[in-house]
């Protein structure tokens, strides 16, 4: 017994020192850096696992829209939906949005979540506006050789190496030039607001579908001017940031893909026509969502818009720390003046409890909320309640001097079925709020049941074992702080 | 210590009937303050740097027809705008022509169009009927071994009445509060009571647990006795553990914030009513029934 007892412990004791190095892993890494400038030890920092923040607690945008699948068929819709989600995936990422979420929700919804974006107009504008068509100049060398000059180290190296085994020596990073062709382009004032019209054409020989686009007055003059700058230069023409047609063959458009056929002659009508792979209805789509401006699927207006500011945002995560912290030095306390050493213990089994889950949070990872982190608070006052339940009955055992270990037994045993049963229908609510909740009732619902799983298994083997440790050799003397 | 319980069920009975009828009085005659989750719409609320009068604000916006505009003002700088739902061009407006009042930093933005508005509240029904639904089969599964000397049915029928007084409270409290300081109801506050549920139908069903224990171990007392003495016991166990939860509460109700501020009230609520009704009514009404039971057992006794 004694034995199962301390290898529970250390297990217990080492997992928590790894959570809350996990959770908060400054104190380590300051120890590393320490030892590694005085003694030269290569030492890694400990693992980084960064929290993930709800939009509540960093500020941003929340966006739900229903998609009009009225006119797409039964067994299309989900890819239709796919669709969109993706185009406007790249959307977002062309405006550099951190970490965005864009979810399909049920059948035809989509959510979209842009944690520190503060304008929400702007946030619904880049969703909603039309396909964004740009026709791309190569680069001079001069802005070549610039844009050497700010890739990363590894990729000048990767670029070095390359020309290295094709061209069997070493070169510097001023010659990349010389030995490889890099396309690169740089955006012209040409680009789809020009664009009178998109249609298909049908080339005279293959057969081939084609996409022919029209510009207006401006962009006809435009045309003429970039093309006649460019003659035997590539132009290239993106779509949504990227290639406008598939050119690897694989067909899917990726970022591998680069349509950039050469100018032959100044073109002064203001056609162009894009030829190549592509089957009637890729053709078909691109040539839809010129014209339309419009999405695969239209959306329209977000039907739900949340924004919160960041300094809301800020505020609000301090505040719930706070109260945290509070709280948890509240229930301390009193755990401690109402039990003496049992609270004692308990309080450290309660800090392991909190660490645990914390690391658990950063590992699954959860994605904190303000709602989130009520439901750990409201859990570990729980946990409390757990341990206070086991305490009391423990206080009766002894009452009737059956003697001290007697007492724990007995004071875990009855207490279990109480603490159990209110787990269990408290983790029971949880899954229902988390089925039939959204957004704020699941952030809570997660955390809660979490807590309360981690919770039973803390007060099982954290706590239990804790008090049979200390119970050992204590003679009478020592009962009255255990009373 | 001993407290006895049961001599003053009358007091609790009068306390608790009083309670019941200043809630209802309060639901029927205010209402409840659904929030924005529940009745679609906007909710905006924005930082002045000098914040104007209400009714300066009211002007404002008077000519963008937006219909019954609720203006809260919070702290000392911050004001609260609820309107119908509005599209984006409208919020931009709204805030072009505050702006000319005095400097605005939006601080949060909400808008609930009709058709999630509407789900939402089928959600929440849904919600609070399964949760409802799983109680009452809880209750009958916990209770089905407790007999003697009323039956489990009793004491599921009880548990249910001690529910509904604590659900009704809590929603009268409500209502008060939408009334006075136009606190919101919203959905987080439905999540909040049907956690509570759960929580309290535990405790109810802790207490009867004692009672069952006991009665187990010492058959020959009598029964209004043996209430008292449990109740005695779980009192200090009552207490306490309520209370830890409660704790953390009040600190998230004093120091988290807004947006926790009322969900954190009905936690506390629930859990407040729910250990009151466990001691102080359905330990009553427990007792009162056995010795309704025995009454009426006697008269037949005494008539055959």
């Amino acid at each position: 017994m004694r034995r199962k007892n301390k290898i529970t412990l250390i297990v217990v004791l080492v997992l928590a020192i790894l959570a809350g190095n996990l959770s908060y892993p400054d104190y380590f890494n300051k120890g590393v850096d320490f030892l590694n400038n005085k003694f030269k030890t290569g030492l890694p920092y400990f693992w980084e696992v960064p929290f993930r923040l709800g939009l509540d607690l960093r500020g941003g945008v929340h966006l739900e829209y229903e998609a009009d699948l009225n006119n797409v068929k039964e067994n299309e819709r989900a890819g239709a939906m796919e669709a969109l989600r993706d185009v406007i995936e790249r959307r977002i990422n062309i405006y550099g949005v951190s970490e965005p979420l864009i979810q399909i929700q049920g059948q035809n919804r989509l959510v979209v979540e842009l944690p520190g974006v503060k304008d929400v107009s702007q946030a619904i504008e880049w969703i909603g506006q039309t396909p964004w068509l740009e026709f791309r100049e190569e680069m001079t060398r001069e802005e070549k050789m610039q844009y050497i000059d700010v890739m990363s180290q590894e990729d000048i190296d990767q670029l070095l190496k390359i020309i290295n085994e094709k061209a069997g020596k070493e070169i510097k990073k001023e010659e990349i030039l010389d030995y490889i062709y890099l396309p690169l382009f740089k955006p012209t004032e040409l680009n789809g607001s020009y664009l009178e019209k998109a249609q298909i054409v049908f080339d005279q020989t293959t057969n081939r579908p084609e996409i022919q686009l029209i510009f207006n007055k401006e962009g006809i003059d435009l045309f003429a001017k970039i093309t006649e700058r460019n003659i035997q230069k590539p132009l290239a023409i993106f779509l949504d940031g990227m290639s406008i047609v598939d050119t690897d063959g694989d067909g899917k458009i990726t970022g591998n893909d680069l349509y950039a056929p050469v100018v032959q002659d100044k073109i002064s009508a203001g056609k162009a026509v894009i030829s190549g792979q592509m089957t009637l209805d890729k053709a078909k789509e691109i040539t839809q969502r010129l014209n339309s401006g419009a999405l695969p699927v239209n959306i329209g207006s977000p039907v739900s818009q949340r924004v919160i500011g960041p300094t809301l945002g800020e505020k609000s995560l301090q505040q719930s720390l706070k109260a945290g912290i509070i709280g948890f030095l509240a229930v301390i306390s009193f755990m401690i003046i109402l039990f003496r050493i049992p609270g004692f213990l308990a309080s450290i089994a309660l800090i392991i409890y909190i660490t645990l889950t914390v690391a658990l949070f950063k590992l699954i990872p959860v994605t904190l909320t303000l709602p989130g982190i009520a439901g750990f608070i409201l859990s570990v006052g729980m946990a409390v309640d757990a341990n206070i339940l086991i305490f009391s009955r423990m206080r009766e055992e002894l009452k009737q001097s059956r003697g001290y270990l007697y007492a724990i037994e007995e004071g875990f045993k009855r207490a279990w079925p109480a603490i159990r049963d209110g787990n269990l229908v408290t983790i029971l609510v949880g899954f229902i709020l988390f089925a039939f909740g959204s957004g704020f009732v699941q952030g809570f619902a997660l955390t809660l049941i979490i807590g309360n799983v981690i919770s039973v298994l803390s007060a099982v083997f954290v706590t239990q074992n804790f008090l049979r440790l200390f119970s050992g050799d204590k003679s009478k003397r020592w009962l009255w702080l255990w009373k | 210590m001993s407290f006895p319980f049961a001599k003053y069920s009358k007091t609790y009975y009068i306390f608790s009937g009083l309670l019941v009828l200043a809630s209802i009085f309060g639901l029927v005659r205010f209402g409840l303050k659904f929030g924005i989750d529940f009745t679609g719409g906007s909710l905006l609320e924005m930082n002045f740097e000098s914040r104007p009068e209400n009714s300066v604000i009211q002007e404002k916006l008077s000519k963008l027809n937006l219909g019954d505009i609720v203006i809260q003002p919070i702290g000392d700088k911050a004001v609260i705008l609820r309107t119908k739902a509005i599209d984006d061009n409208m919020h931009k407006e709204i805030i072009t022509n505050l702006s000319e009042i005095s400097k605005v930093e939006e601080v949060r933005f909400e808008t609930i169009g009709p058709s999630i508005g509407k789900e939402l509240r089928q959600k929440a029904l849904l919600l609070i009927g399964v949760s409802l639904l799983l109680t009452l089969i809880y209750i009958t599964v916990a209770f089905l071994k407790i007999s003697r000397p009323l039956s489990s049915f009793q004491y599921g029928v009880i548990s249910i009445v001690t529910l509904c007084f604590d659900i009704l409270i809590p929603l009268g409290v409500f209502s008060v509060l939408g009334k006075f300081y136009n606190v919101q109801f919203t959905i987080p506050i439905v999540a909040a009571l049907l956690t509570v549920l759960g929580y309290t139908m535990n405790d109810k069903i802790v207490v009867f647990d004692r009672v069952r224990e006991n009665l187990m171990k010492n058959r020959g007392e009598n029964f209004y006795d043996l209430v008292n003495r449990s109740l005695n016991e779980i009192l200090i166990r009552s207490i306490t553990t309520g209370s830890c939860t409660i704790f953390v509460l009040l600190s998230i109700f004093f120091f988290g914030g807004d947006t926790l501020k009322y969900f954190a009230l009905a936690l506390i609520l629930g859990i407040l009513i729910g250990t009151y009704s466990s001691l102080f009514v359905a330990s009553p009404l427990l007792v009162s029934w056995v010795g309704w039971k025995n009454r009426r057992l006697t008269k037949t006794l005494k008539v055959g």
